[in-house]
């Protein structure tokens, strides 16, 4: 059992739970996730890691309800444990692996949408620990959506925030924002992005006009998160790939994202379907590609 | 003479009753029957069964044993050789080990050894008490285990009985490997028979920890440099599944074996109280052949679908269990021989239709020793159905491999170690699928207890 240490009301049915599980926190490096299930009876679903802190030993994961195994999770309350919380799986954000010399030398762009912020998060911390400073631009429905701005602001090189409605920074969406900011000469050598499939789409489209490096962390289906199932199937440059164990990142110009959008569909409920329309709408997306299916 | 009594029959669930729930399907022998079956042996003087089981069982003996109602002398003889016979006796081939060599075969029906030894080891998990084990004093030696199943529990429960401090790490939320995510609770109580095998293992003294992958959580190496182990075992199993690589192997309806299964036996999807669901549709097809193919066809028909079997040999290359495909075709499996996909076809939204195929005849034996199948020109045809699971066969994970220095590989992605275990890094240990690629649950059992003893001989010496 995964004891809950802390729980907090990030936004409208957005959660971030701190949960002691010293074993992946000393493990833990940018661009990783868990696999979690509530209780006895649950799901093994995938989260993305928001920060992580090997000395108290414990990670932070945010959640949104979408159906029944994310509520389940959001109903617990700190000193309550989560029957499993395995990881960190996936392989850790690219640029880890850089030299210091050619890290410091990158400008990085990151896009974080609705709930995607989270995870872009420990990111940027990371690039700020090793003397990087990464612009970041945040979106989401409205300012009261808006996650993580003031964890970011402490981090980021630039904080850009977008919102729908203009109720909080540029009004409109985040790909309009990215080029507004290229528009103003900025430069960059990378872009990452992490939100719905359906803006993760359109970044990888918009930055595809610069020839900007993108890359994307896919939010696939899964069920056991280590290469078992197979669940997680991916086309990227026209080739099969498994999300838990080749990604979750990849490269944003190479991702059949149609394809992993009907995928991603495939076990969702009547329920979860309105829900995830709602969140692409909170992320600041009209599109509703794939949600149909 | 006793060979002229048949075979005891076993008592099964009604085919029809039993193709709508997930209950066992073999009721097995009762004491009676079991010592009747028994009584049936010739006791041979070279007994060929003990020569063709993977982990040489004393099969005469404790047949001979529970022929006179000595139960407790029979699980003390098998458990010499077998950590796990309920197990056995329910999953291993038989038919073409023990009771394949047996002489009475030859001119009518073998011994029922696979229903006697699960006979035997169902009633020592009842009378866990009447079989003492002996336990060396503690070594003072600490090894890892990595990964729970077959190979793993051997390999635990023969560390743990030399004294040995063993800790085994799994993966994945339940202890068992694919004996709880792979075998379907039809062929392999979970409850009553696979976590009281493992509770056997936990009183031995081995300590499970869950939710670890190594390579990931921990490394091999940090198990031996940071946390104090003295040696590795790697059973980590074959558990990569393997696609086809055709058109349209990526509509929403198209699933591996590997993860049919593990919804519905790790997950329970079929059980309404719990949360993860699976899509079984109203005609699946499962292309394969093997033990995991009749799983999942089987497991699909429980769930009320229409289940067919496309299989590119013939009905005589099957690999899986004669009693699989016997049980299978009982609960009205449909199977389509000398067959084999070419497309996998969808609908407007993206979700399966159906499955071209093409018929196959059979040529010349390839390496296997099979005769291989051969597209027959012109003979393409389409089979509806809405959801295709893809039972092809399965290769060892690299996470492990990719994380260790030092840990060779074969061009396969197995890990390289000697008949005893060794790989080629000092100190660590391997046995079962993850050397051999995908196996039988017995091979795996007989390498994780040859590893026990190496890992023992290697800490001695130490």
């Amino acid at each position: 059992m995964f004891t809950i240490l802390e729980k907090r009301l990030l936004a409208e049915n957005i959660y971030a739970m701190k949960v002691a599980a010293p074993r992946v926190a000393r493990a833990a490096l940018p661009g990783q996730f868990v696999i979690v299930r509530a209780d006895a009876l649950g799901e093994r679903i995938p989260l993305t890691i928001a920060d992580y802190d090997a000395a108290a030993g414990s990670v932070t994961i945010v959640i949104q309800t979408l159906g029944v195994s994310t509520r389940k999770i959001c109903a617990l309350e700190a000193g309550e444990a989560l029957a499993d919380f395995a990881g960190p799986l996936g392989r850790p954000s690219e640029f880890v692996h850089l030299p210091e010399e050619e890290l410091r030398r990158r400008r990085f762009v990151f896009i974080g949408g609705g709930v995607g912020t989270a995870p872009v998060y420990p990111q940027v911390k990371w690039l700020h620990e090793h003397g990087v400073a990464a612009d970041v631009i945040i979106g989401a429905k409205n300012a009261s959506m808006l996650i993580y701005t003031e964890q970011m602001r402490a981090v980021a090189g630039n904080l850009h925030i977008a919102t729908d409605d203009g109720s909080a920074g540029f009004k409109g969406l985040v790909t309009a924002l990215l080029e507004e900011l290229v528009a103003a000469g900025n430069r960059y050598d990378e872009c990452v992005a992490i939100g719905p499939m359906i803006m993760m789409k359109f970044v990888a489209l918009t930055t595809a006009k610069y020839g900007l490096k993108t890359t994307v962390s896919l939010n696939a289906l899964m069920v056991d998160g280590t290469g078992m199932c197979g669940a997680c199937r991916v086309t990227v440059g026209g080739r099969t790939r498994f999300t838990c164990v080749e990604g979750p990142e990849f490269d944003g110009h190479e991702v059949d994202f149609d394809e992993a959008m009907r995928r991603q569909g495939m076990y969702r409920t009547h329920e979860q379907r309105a829900a995830a329309i709602e969140a692409e709408r909170a992320a600041g997306h009209q599109c509703r590609i794939g949600l149909d299916n | 003479m006793a060979n002229k009594i048949p075979r005891v029959p076993v008592r099964e669930q009604d085919p029809a009753i039993r193709a709508t729930n997930f209950e066992e399907v073999c009721y097995g022998y009762d004491l009676q029957e079991a010592t009747l079956e028994a009584s049936r042996c010739l006791h041979c003087k070279n007994p060929r069964c003990v020569a063709a089981c993977p982990v040489g069982l004393q099969i005469p003996d404790f047949v001979a044993a529970l022929h006179e109602g000595r139960v407790a002398e029979a699980a003390a003889i098998i458990a010499r050789d077998s950590s796990l016979p309920s197990i056995c006796g329910r999953v291993c081939p038989q038919e073409s080990q023990c009771e394949g060599a047996c002489v009475l075969g030859i001119k009518g029906e073998a011994v029922a050894i696979g229903k006697l030894e699960r006979f035997v080891g169902d009633w020592r998990l009842e009378h866990p008490e009447a079989v003492t084990v002996e336990t060396a004093p503690p070594s003072g030696r600490r090894v890892a285990v990595v990964g729970s199943g077959p190979a793993g529990l051997a390999c635990a429960s023969d560390l743990a009985k030399a004294g040995h401090a063993v800790t085994v790490f799994e993966a994945l939320h339940e202890v068992g490997g694919v004996l709880v995510y792979g075998i379907p609770e039809f062929r392999l109580p979970k409850e009553r028979i696979v976590a009281r095998e493992i509770e056997a293992v936990e009183r031995l003294g081995v300590v499970f920890e869950r939710d670890v992958i190594v390579g990931r959580t921990v490394t091999v190496s940090s198990l031996l440099d940071e946390e104090g182990f003295d040696a590795v075992f790697i059973g980590s199993g074959a558990g990569l599944p393997r696609f086809m690589g055709i058109e349209g192997e990526n509509l929403n309806g198209v699933v591996s074996a590997n993860e049919f299964l593990t919804r519905a036996n790790l997950m329970h999807a079929y059980d309404a109280r719990y949360d993860t669901p699976i899509h079984a549709g109203e005609r699946v097809v499962v292309v394969g052949g093997g033990n995991v193919a009749m799983d999942a066809v089987r497991t699909a028909r429980r769930l009320g679908a229409e289940a067919t079997i496309v299989y590119r040999r013939g009905e005589a290359e099957l690999p899986a269990r004669a009693e699989e495909v016997h049980h299978a075709k009982e609960e009205g499996i449909r199977f389509r021989m000398l067959t084999n996909p070419v497309a996998v076809l969808g609908d407007e939204r993206g979700w399966v239709r159906g499955v071209r195929c093409v018929e196959m005849t059979l040529g010349e034996p390839d390496e296997s020793g099979r005769r291989s199948p051969v597209e027959k020109a012109g003979s393409e045809f389409e089979l509806p159905c809405d959801v295709v699971v893809m039972a092809l066969g399965t290769s060892p994970n690299p996470l492990i491999a990719s994380t260790t220095a030092g840990l060779e590989t074969t061009r396969r992605g197995c890990l390289v170690a000697t008949d005893d275990g060794a790989t080629t890094r000092a100190g660590v240990f391997a046995g079962g699928d993850a050397v051999t690629g995908a196996a039988t649950v017995i091979l795996a059992m007989g390498a994780g207890r040859r590893a026990a003893r190496a890992i023992d001989a290697y800490l001695r010496a130490k």
